[in-house]
């Protein structure tokens, strides 16, 4: 399992593209938001909670379809499948290594991209432990995802289809932490429910997705 | 006899081919009298003038449109424990019903809220999760018409019905929690039987739902009927194929 992991990271890493792209696209979502919506510090510090949940959202969701696609062509996937680590053990690892080199570094990020976008400073607290907390819940669900897409040809488009109504929840309490951070009041009720929806989906999600993979490799 | 037997194709064709005609006569007339006595033969609420009588659209479409995605659940639980396939056909054939109900519980919706609360749209968590539960249904369409092999399609669009479930009424709750809305509660509360519509309009809106439902079930045999007959078409002409 810790080989798996290793493996996917450095592929990640070193295959160029993947690590990079979205913090990349992270950093030019919010620099073209003021470019959008004119650049008054006022509107700018009430949307910056909202903007950078959903660039978050964005960003790993341009890197999904990058989880299992790769080793479903060269038939990685069909070796990992047979091994002896269950498939809901890779289903997780490779979540877990999407989450490394997406929701990590945006969580990380989030902070100085505040600062862009005018976040009271009051906000940073909650913004960034609720991007720790719900980033992972992001990386589970979009590996389903990913898994529901990984035999078709051009699963891009739909994957965003398929994806961002099962983000919903965690967006509304992640961006609802944020502001709530924002204005100064207590952001730990949104906090508690995204830490469970977190919880819930890493712990329920690989099994749909190895079953989705499962269907897939058949 | 159980009711696994009109899992067999055959028998489901042979015992739907008079239940679609009836069904579809029953739910002509259960809607046109529950249309025509809400519409017609209803007095004007006293606030809301004659803006009241959307309910008898409004309020089954939405019904339906739930009830829709509940069906397509349990029939891709019976695809996926039983593997039969008509189970199957009929989650896929209920998904454009459900669409299209949605469309009309929002359209209608739109219509009423205009002069009621001033504003077509507004962020109120019931709006908001059907607006969702729109998109479920969207995702659903597209997965199913992007896999070519059917049985894996079936069992892929399965698995997403089961999971959106979850994270629709997940999403449910979180709407709530967000934003305190402007659509009122229900005025028939089922489990509480604390009804605070008057007969008048009540019997009528009682119709119209056993007519839309009547509506669903019937288009929803036609349409896995259909489904149905494509796939013998499709069986037929790969056979011929093979043949030559």
């Amino acid at each position: 399992m810790i080989a798996l992991v290793k493996r996917d990271l450095a592929l990640a890493i070193r295959a160029g593209g993947g690590f990079g792209l979205g913090l990349a696209f992270f950093l030019i979502l919010c620099v073209l938001v003021p470019f959008g919506v004119g650049p008054e510090p006022a509107l700018l510090a009430r949307i910056a909670p909202g903007i950078l949940w959903v660039g978050a959202l964005l960003a790993a969701l341009l890197s999904l379809d990058r989880i299992f696609q790769f080793d479903y062509e060269d038939g990685t996937l069909e070796v990992l499948a047979t091994a002896p680590l269950p498939l809901e053990g890779v289903a997780l690892v490779k979540a877990l290594a999407h989450w490394v080199t997406t929701g990590l570094p945006l969580t990380l990020a989030a902070a100085p991209l505040g600062m862009l976008l005018n976040l009271p400073a009051q906000a940073v607290p909650a913004l960034v432990l609720g991007l720790a907390l719900g980033t992972p819940a992001l990386s589970v669900i979009g590996a389903f995802g990913a898994a529901l897409t990984v035999g078709l040809k051009r699963g891009g488009l739909l994957i965003s289809l398929l994806v961002l109504p099962l983000y919903m929840p965690t967006l509304l309490y992640g961006a609802d932490a944020a502001r709530r951070g924002a204005a100064g009041l207590e952001a730990s009720t949104p906090l508690l429910l995204l830490a469970g929806i977190s919880a819930a989906a890493v712990a329920l999600m690989p099994f749909v997705t190895a079953a989705a993979l499962r269907m897939n490799l058949r | 006899m159980s009711i696994w037997k009109y899992a067999n194709p055959k028998q489901f064709m042979h015992s739907t081919a008079w239940l679609v005609p009836l069904f579809s006569y029953a739910a002509a007339g259960f809607i046109a009298v529950g249309l025509i006595w809400g519409f017609f033969f209803t007095p004007d609420d006293f606030r809301q003038g004659s803006t009241v009588k959307i309910i008898y659209l409004h309020v089954p479409s939405a019904l339906m449109a739930i009830n829709a995605w509940f069906m397509m659940l349990v029939a891709s639980l019976i695809w996926l424990i039983r593997r039969h396939h008509v189970s199957a056909l009929a989650a896929r054939a209920a998904a454009p019903i459900g669409v299209v109900m949605t469309l009309i519980a929002l359209f209608t919706g739109a219509v009423w809220g205009e002069p009621m609360w001033g504003t077509w749209w507004a962020w109120d968590p019931r709006l908001t999760s059907f607006l969702i539960l729109f998109l479920f249904y969207l995702g659903y369409i597209a997965l199913w018409q992007a896999i070519e092999t059917q049985d894996v399609a079936a069992d892929l669009t399965s698995i997403l019905c089961l999971v959106g479930s979850v994270f629709a009424v997940l999403s449910r709750y979180a709407v709530n929690f967000w934003n305190q809305g402007l659509h009122q509660g229900t005025s028939v509360p089922v489990a509480t039987g604390g009804r605070t519509v008057d007969d008048v309009f009540f019997v009528p809106l009682v119709i119209s739902m056993i007519g839309f439902g009547l509506l669903f079930v019937a288009l929803v045999l036609l349409r896995t009927r259909t489904e149905i007959r494509h796939r013998r078409l499709h069986a037929l002409l790969a056979r011929e194929r093979a043949a030559q």
